[in-house]
């Protein structure tokens, strides 16, 4: 039972959160620079549709055989970045109220998926099925190896680069950054793009490479568990990646203990385990758990007095 | 190096800058003095690009130049510090002198020899700072040396510091001096804009002050003094003298006995402060704001958290501290407020709506149906009364309060206030911008208040209003009551310098 | 420009322009446009089902956009409507449950009284938590909506679930909690078509909160709180007890989609039972313009597209149901933009907008 319960665990764990980290990490990029970002279910949901359409038609019409799931991805970064760039405009230059918008864009995507497959695949929303070799990469070594990479390089871009500097000053205090002579709104629109890209990365993953393909809001509340995790992991990379990673334990651990593990004899409903992100996060945040210090200039639009 | 040719700048319906002139000579310390109000920030603030003037030549250097954006002003190397600094708390010193101006390539942002460098500029202007240490945790006098740092990082040949010794204790601001000395040993040029006139006589070289949008006056510090100082900044021809009888002054309705209040970050705003207020009488607060009148009037209010209160306030002989707001409101206390768009006006409502704020919850407000609904009869009565009896144009209860003038707004608030027969009075700046005629009108109101045996706590930066209205009259500063003085008798001079001296 | 006509036209140029967006994708997919409109619209106005169904699906929308109403009207973000309808449901479900045997008399203001307090109470978790912690309440909200959820779909499966029942639903309740649907009183209605009295029961709230929040003394320390929190400070106003009111009487009125669902239509908690409600209700309250009356026309709205969604399903080649969803994002956005639709128009049009 023991070894039941550490390789598989890793792997699913690994597999589980890995979503979650790029979905939290692309939050990361925008709530730090302020804006907040509710959309990331949205976002992913575009990612995952997109690369699944994208890398079937690839594979199919296109006939790119072992290269489809690469493209699909690029389709992913591509439509995560699509539907970010509207909710940027909306918020940053309509100074539209940003939890609004985010509203409206996962509103909004739980539609688009729907009706673009009704028309190109006349389905009820989902995309076809993708054959096996024509994934992403699905070893968890390489899945992990990956991810730490990006944790680490995207710590060192916030931390060490003059980017990061910027995106954390506008974050925290908009008129020291603009008295200093930086674009407070490039700056945003770019951390609201850079998190559509990476929750865009993030639902491809879940359509090409843990599964095979798209089906209706297969996100199922993921975007919000990363968002989740970002708050949890009080808006650092590494406190972020730490926090999916418990998220997606836990959810491993549930899948797995389901008929094996029963304490007082029967199962533990999947549903309290569902519901352990959640209730953590209301935790944190109430500041429970240490002091958790969103970035200050958070969700307000910022208005330059001329 | 620098000089502001007939700057104008208007915000709204206010002059800010009234073809304003100033010259500053390169390598000296040069003051610019005045009132709040005064147009001072403002001007420095064209000058670094945060507003663009209205019509007017910035010269540097001897060049027109146009400067469009603090990028612009840093480009020409002019650099200022604000009266807020405009740090960002949780990075360290190093980050936020380099932000904007970051060393090293896209990739890797070079903080080590950031260090060096400022280091290097630490030694030069005796600026001690760590690199490495987080914004919160310093002092605001270390805070202030970041600040300047910042703008010595960017080569600034010129400095502009907006009240740099707003927040200093006494010993710091004696630091904060050598090192401006250090500066213009170094060949930079400083301005500084302050309204304490001790300073500006002990530091500077030359001095312009302003008053009410203009300039009107440029003396050599050396050639000049207080008196004269104080005289250009505050005195204006007296135009209104408000026909009072004596006042007879009974019991007192406000004690205030060693009252303390900090602000939010710990800095004490109201040091140790006791007077009293009697019933009767007009008690009048004068002094440059910013020296702790907001605070006190809030906390008599009740708006403030008790916490940051030490020491007593009493009203007719109850102690207050631990009482609410709607508590004081209750037993006799009304509040006129300095912010009346912040404070005093639910901007989106109509004026009748803002007609009964603060007597919306009893009776005869709550006539109907068991004192939860609003009796509209009733509300539209006191908003007429109000209106008519304080003549608010448009004299139309409906209209949204965002679509009246300042000055009607104002009377609104005013007339709202005094409908409920307060027996203690606070007012803040009551006619700031309101019509000429209004003021007289609003003058004789709180007098005929008075006589009525109201107790009036009266804070005003207008002179001539609170030495007019005043019984008597004590001067703020820093925090503390720097003098009582009869204002029949006090000449401007005396109350000035006490404003702005503290002694 | 009146002030009415001023209001109104907002919203309006908000879905008129979304219907074009949307147009453009239909015709992207395939399809008319026209044809898809016609069918969506027009299915909604047919008597006696579509309007039946209309108003049947236009009651729960009534219900969670005035929860978003009371809430903004404070200041506040309610999106947690969805959380406190499902709990709001199964616990109106329990009592039909639990006390199937009593008559209607008890029952069903038991049950009425039970989707009130239940909703008030998850709704002043949340407040709670922004009164004393001021932590916010957009992500408090959302995070309690899957806690709702994951609690009550726990309940339902291990414990009152009738036994080898494959739909993750209650037990029924007692037929005393049952309310009955206007068919009964209508005349040439059917009663097969689920309206029921909680259709005016949602009017009657919409009359209600109106005089709530503008007729009474509580109402007036809300709107005062959302308007300049300062001055209602200045005022007197406790900004705690505020926040905290407003949030439960919003749980409250998003509660009483479970009168509308659990006793007049299935009977029973139903797992999922919600097509988004609470979201929708945002969309609603906005489009309404944070107003009892526009709530009424905007869930009329987004009802009827609700209700037409199903028949552009069916009966066109490519056009799905979706495109309600995408509808309704789109509409939400536009609504959300309006600043800038002020400034466009602003520009062009010769009166003063």
């Amino acid at each position: 039972m023991r070894d039941i319960f550490t390789l598989s665990l890793i792997a699913s764990t690994i597999r589980l959160s890995t979503p979650l980290v790029l979905a939290a990490l692309g939050g990361l990029f925008s709530e730090r620079s302020g804006v907040i970002n509710i959309a990331l279910e949205g976002k992913m949901l575009a990612g995952a549709f997109t690369a699944a359409a994208v890398t079937h038609a690839a594979e199919t019409s296109l006939g790119m055989g072992a290269a489809s799931p690469w493209v699909g991805l690029l389709a992913g970064m591509l439509a995560g970045l699509f539907i970010a760039a509207i909710y940027a405009l909306s918020c940053i230059k309509f100074k539209a109220d940003q939890v609004v918008s985010g509203a409206a864009i996962n509103i909004l995507m739980l539609g688009m998926p729907g009706l673009l497959s009704g028309a190109f695949f006349l389905s009820s929303g989902s995309t076809p099925q993708i054959p096996k070799d024509h994934l992403l990469p699905q070893s968890p070594v390489v899945i992990a190896i990956t991810i730490l990479a990006l944790v680490a390089a995207i710590w060192y871009v916030v931390y060490k680069t003059p980017f990061g500097l910027r995106l954390r000053s506008v974050g925290e205090n908009p008129e020291a950054a603009d008295a200093a002579g930086v674009s407070v709104s490039r700056i945003r629109y770019s951390g609201v793009l850079l998190a559509g890209v990476l929750a865009g990365i993030g639902g491809a993953y879940l359509s090409i490479g843990q599964s095979s393909l798209f089906t209706r809001n297969m996100t199922a509340g993921r975007g919000f568990i990363a968002l989740a995790a970002l708050i949890f992991g009080k808006w650092r990379p590494v406190q972020t990646l730490l926090a999916c990673l418990l998220f997606g334990f836990t959810e491993a651990v549930s899948i797995q203990m389901q008929g094996v593990f029963k304490p007082f004899g029967k199962d533990i409903p999947v549903q309290f385990v569902q519901m352990v992100p959640y209730v953590l996060t209301i935790v944190v945040l109430a500041g429970f758990i240490g002091v958790s210090r969103p970035p200050r200039a958070l969700g307000i639009p910022y208005q330059k007095e001329k | 190096m620098l000089e502001l040719r007939n700057i104008t700048k208007r915000f709204g319906g206010v002059l800010a800058n009234d073809r304003v002139d100033i010259v500053v000579k390169p390598g000296t310390i040069h003051a610019i003095v005045g009132e709040n109000g005064a147009g001072k920030s403002t001007a420095m603030r064209i000058a670094y690009g945060f507003y663009t003037a209205d019509s007017g030549e910035i010269i540097v250097d001897g060049q027109p130049r146009d400067i469009k954006s603090p990028h612009d002003a840093i480009a020409l190397g002019i650099g200022m510090v604000h009266q807020h600094f405009m740090l960002v708390e949780t990075m360290t010193v190093a980050e936020n002198i380099v932000l904007g101006a970051e060393p090293g390539t896209s990739l890797g942002l070079d903080l080590k020899s950031a260090g060096a460098q400022i280091r290097q500029l630490s030694e030069e202007f005796k600026l001690a700072v760590n690199p490495n240490e987080p914004i919160e945790h310093l002092s605001v006098g270390q805070q202030q040396r970041v600040e300047l740092l910042k703008a010595l990082y960017r080569h600034a040949r010129l400095l502009i510091l907006d009240e740099p010794t707003a927040v200093l204790t006494p010993l710091e601001v004696e630091e904060f001096f050598v090192i401006l000395r250090r500066m213009r040993e170094q060949g930079k040029t400083v301005i500084i804009i302050t309204h304490k006139l001790s300073e500006v006589l002990a530091i500077s070289d030359e001095v312009t002050v302003m008053r009410d949008g203009k300039v009107v006056g440029r003396v050599q510090t050396k050639d000049t003094n207080a008196a004269e100082l104080a005289r250009l900044m505050v005195g204006r021809e007296v135009l209104l003298r408000v026909e009072k009888t004596d006042a007879e002054a009974g019991r007192p309705q406000l004690e205030v006995r060693n009252l303390s209040i900090t602000d939010i970050n710990g800095t004490k705003r109201v040091d140790g402060v006791s007077f009293e207020v009697r019933s009767g009488e007009i008690v009048g607060i004068a002094g440059v704001e910013g020296n702790g009148q907001t605070e006190l009037i809030e906390a008599l209010a009740g708006l403030i958290d008790p916490e940051r209160i030490s020491g007593e306030i009493n009203f007719e002989g109850k102690n207050l501290n631990a009482l609410g707001a709607r508590v004081r409101r209750e037993l006799g206390i009304a509040h006129i407020p300095e912010d009346r768009h912040r404070r005093g006006l639910l901007l989106d409502f109509t004026l009748a709506e803002n007609s009964i704020l603060g007597v919306h919850y009893r009776p005869p407000v709550t006539a109907m149906a068991g004192g939860v609904f609003l009796d509209e009869n009733a509300v539209q009565r006191r908003a007429s009364e109000i209106i008519q009896a304080f003549d608010v144009r448009p004299p139309n209860a409906a209209l949204p309060a965002r679509a009246l003038s300042g000055g009607n707004q104002q009377k609104l608030i005013i007339g709202r206030e005094y409908r409920v027969d307060p027996k203690l009075l606070l007012v803040s700046q009551p006619t700031r911008g309101v019509d000429i005629g209004a003021i007289e009108f609003i003058h004789r109101q709180l007098v005929g208040l008075r006589d009525n045996g109201c107790a009036i706590l009266l804070v005003s930066a207008e002179l001539e209003e609170v030495t007019s209205l005043s019984d008597r009259l004590l001067i703020f500063h820093d925090g503390r009551i720097a003098g009582e003085v009869n204002p029949k008798v006090a000449t401007l001079e005396e109350i000035g310098l006490l404003m702005t001296r503290g002694h | 420009m009146t002030k009415l006509a001023r209001e109104l036209l907002f919203p309006l140029i908000a879905v008129v322009a979304a219907f074009i967006v949307g147009g453009v994708l239909i015709l992207l997919v395939g399809d008319n446009p026209i044809v898809a409109y016609r069918l969506l619209l027009g299915s909604a106005l047919s008597w006696p089902d579509g309007i039946g169904y209309t108003l049947f699906h236009a009651t729960p929308l009534i219900f969670t956009g005035l929860a978003v109403l009371v809430g903004f009207r404070c200041g506040l973000f309610n999106i947690g409507a969805e959380g406190q309808l499902y709990i709001a449901a199964f616990a109106t479900a329990w009592v039909g449950i639990t006390l199937a045997n009593r008559g209607s008399w008890l029952l069903i203001p038991l049950c009425f009284a039970a989707a009130i307090l239940t909703g008030a109470f998850w709704g002043a978790i949340p407040g709670v938590l922004k009164a004393k912690f001021g932590s916010h309440e957009v992500i408090n909200t959302i995070m309690l909506n899957f806690i709702a959820i994951a609690l009550v779909s726990y309940f339902t499966q291990y414990h009152y679930k009738v036994p080898g029942d494959p739909i993750l639903q209650t037990a029924p309740i007692g037929p005393g909690a049952y309310i009955p649907h206007l068919g009964r009183f209508v005349p040439g209605f059917p009663e097969r078509i689920p309206l029921n009295i909680a259709f005016i029961l949602a009017l009657l709230c919409c009359l209600l909160v109106y005089l709530f929040l503008w007729r009474t003394k509580w109402g007036y320390e809300i709107r005062a709180t959302g308007s300049n929190p300062f001055a209602a400070q200045y005022g007197g106003i406790s900004i705690r007890k505020q926040i905290i009111l407003a949030m439960s009487v919003s749980g409250a009125l998003a509660g009483m989609v479970a009168i509308n669902e659990v006793l007049g239509n299935r009977h029973r908690y139903y797992d999922g039972f919600s097509d988004n409600y609470g979201f929708t209700g945002i969309a609603v309250a906005l489009l309404g313009r944070n107003h009892p009356v526009g709530v009424i026309l905007a869930a009329l709205l987004f009802a009827a597209l609700q209700h037409g969604g199903i028949y552009v399903d069916g009966f066109s080649e490519h056009v799905t149901k979706d495109i309600v969803q995408v509808l309704q994002g789109v509409i939400i956005l536009f609504v959300a933009a309006e600043g800038f639709f002020k400034w466009a128009l602003g520009r062009r049009l010769p009166w003063n907008v």
